[in-house]
């Protein structure tokens, strides 16, 4: 029983089953996101009601509250894999580790720039120090972290080792960011708005926004899984099962 | 629609620089980090083919070379 | 197998090893003293307005002044071969980092704290603001050591790992460098300064109990590099 639960456990933790697993998974997950997407963004942009206070900027909350989401718990992912492949010594999960930093800074990017494009028209500036977008640029800087700390480690093991460790450490930092930077804020602008706050939602303005939020979380496991797959191959390329894979593909060509 | 043209819908009184400028943006971003691991797929598959043929290709040669020496004592 | 042991020792090493470079020891207090005429030269001597910028600019410093002096934490035992006796010795290894964080507090940190008076001196501080500086500094300097072995940690490999430890580290320093200014800000504003500084002393808690692992994690990485 107990050895039946072992071979679950490690075939989990197999990249060739991995990589066979989502070549099915792929097909339904790119439709279903990409529908979301569709139908979240076409709604928001062209259906859904103008906000009373901020116009028609406010529309740009579809993707910029979606984006902010996954970057932050992008990087719960990525540190979570990185704590997993510490602990268990699973190569699969430094590889969804190394795959999620790109994706997560690319998101945290995103927010940051559709914030500040927010920001222009609603509040006159560009750029404020909320504590929403400083909390952001710190996680930019997180994030930055990482994918630099990556190629000072020739060996890709002790390279995964240090990026998770980093990781780490950024997480039991994330949220103490999150809150001082709060307090900071409270501290010098005792601000009756809060600046990126979304205003009050009604629901015709509010499904749109779920639509995007779900589709990007399904967007954010469709490049998860797109650039784990990409790494399986390059790090498993000598595996037999790799080969065989390749030659079964040069036959059908 | 919300909006009563296309015309009001690019504009979006005004606010529609700011809105299309942040779709597209993001669009481009998403957009790339879908191709980018897509075309990493590709090469790296290449690459593993050619190494497979450059094998072959030492071994076909190996053999022929040993059928060779084995014919000429 | 003695659980602290190594602490001690460590200690007192890598006290006695800054004492015989006294003179390395004096850069960074150079850097936080002459980086501190240099805002006034720059900005505005008036005193209003110098003591406006005086938290923030004190606390700035102190964190540039530390994380100058941060990459070398571990390069030279590195090169000598002193971390392989630490890696290979049965005792924890999380006891020479400490060790090795504590004395770069007392020999950095401490000393940064010390002369923080004369910089508020400089910038106008008020003297209510004095003893929260000084407070503030003390705890989060040792923040900044700890927070700051662990990125000199995971550099370690690398030859000019300076510019990367920063970027790593930044991110990690800036809670420090909110309360560690609120500090002072909040004393010279008339409030309660207490609370900021209690949350340094917390999260120097948590650093303390956190920092020497991931530290020690890291340095065995770096052996095998």
């Amino acid at each position: 029983m107990l050895n039946m639960q072992w071979t679950w456990f490690h075939r989990l933790g197999s990249p060739r089953w991995f990589y066979q697993k989502t070549q099915r998974w792929l097909p339904w997950l790119s439709a279903i996101t990409a529908v979301l997407l569709l139908v979240g963004l076409v709604w928001g942009l062209a259906f859904a009601p103008q906000d009373a206070k901020q116009g028609n900027s406010f529309r740009i909350i579809y993707l910029h509250v979606p984006a902010s989401f996954l970057a932050l718990v992008g990087y719960y992912i990525m540190a979570i894999s990185g704590a997993v492949g510490l602990i268990w010594r699973i190569k699969l999960s430094f590889m969804v580790m190394k795959s999620a930093a790109p994706i997560g800074a690319a998101l945290t990017f995103v927010a940051l720039f559709t914030g500040a494009v927010w920001g222009k028209p609603t509040w006159g500036a560009y750029w404020v120090w909320d504590a929403r977008i400083t909390s952001m640029l710190i996680l930019l800087f997180l994030y930055l972290g990482i994918l630099a700390l990556r190629y000072t480690f020739s060996v890709s093991e002790a390279s995964d080792r240090a990026s998770a460790i980093l990781g780490l450490v950024g997480t039991v930092n994330v949220p103490i960011i999150y809150k001082s930077v709060d307090w900071w804020q409270t501290l010098h602008q005792p601000a009756t708005i809060k600046l990126t706050g979304a205003p009050s939602m009604h629901p015709d303005m509010f499904a749109p926004l779920l639509l995007m939020i779900i589709g990007f979380y399904g967007f954010y496991f469709l490049t998860l899984m797109l650039f784990t797959r990409a790494e399986i191959l390059h790090r498993e390329r000598k595996a037999s099962w790799v080969r065989e894979l390749v030659s079964k593909k040069r036959a059908e060509v | 629609m919300y909006f009563d043209s296309v015309y009001q819908l690019i504009t979006m009184d005004g606010h529609g620089v700011y809105v299309w400028t942040a779709v597209v943006v993001t669009l481009v971003v998403l957009v790339s980090l879908i191709v980018k691991p897509l075309r990493q797929h590709h090469k790296i598959l290449q690459t593993i083919a050619r190494e497979i043929e450059l094998e072959q290709l030492v071994k076909t040669t190996a053999s022929q070379q040993e059928a060779t020496d084995a014919s000429n004592p | 197998m003695n659980m602290t042991g190594g602490f001690r020792d460590h200690l007192w090493r890598d006290l006695l090893l800054a004492y015989r470079r006294r003179g390395d020891l004096v850069k960074p207090l150079m850097f936080f003293l002459m980086v501190s005429t240099l805002v006034p030269l720059a900005i505005a001597p008036e005193p209003e307005r110098l003591a406006k910028l005086a938290p923030g600019m004190i606390w700035i410093m102190a964190l540039l002044a530390t994380l100058l002096s941060i990459e070398s934490l571990f390069s030279d035992d590195f090169r000598d071969g002193s971390l392989e006796q630490m890696l290979i010795s049965p005792d924890l290894l999380v006891m020479p980092v400490l060790g090795k964080m504590t004395a770069h507090w007392l020999v950095i940190g401490v000393p940064l704290t010390l002369i923080s008076p004369l910089i508020g001196l400089w910038f106008s501080l008020p003297m209510v603001a004095l003893l929260p500086m000084i407070l503030s500094l003390a705890v989060g300097t040792a923040l900044l050591s700890f927070i700051g072995a662990v990125g000199a940690a995971l550099t370690l490999p690398l030859r000019q790992g300076g510019v990367l430890l920063t970027l790593l580290v930044m991110p990690l320093y800036m809670p420090v460098l909110i309360f560690g200014s609120a500090t002072i800000q909040s004393a010279v504003d008339g409030l309660i300064w207490f609370n900021p500084l209690l949350v340094l002393v917390a999260l120097l808690a948590i650093a303390v109990a956190l920092c020497p692992l991931a530290t020690a994690a890291a340095l065995r990485l770096a052996k095998n590099a």
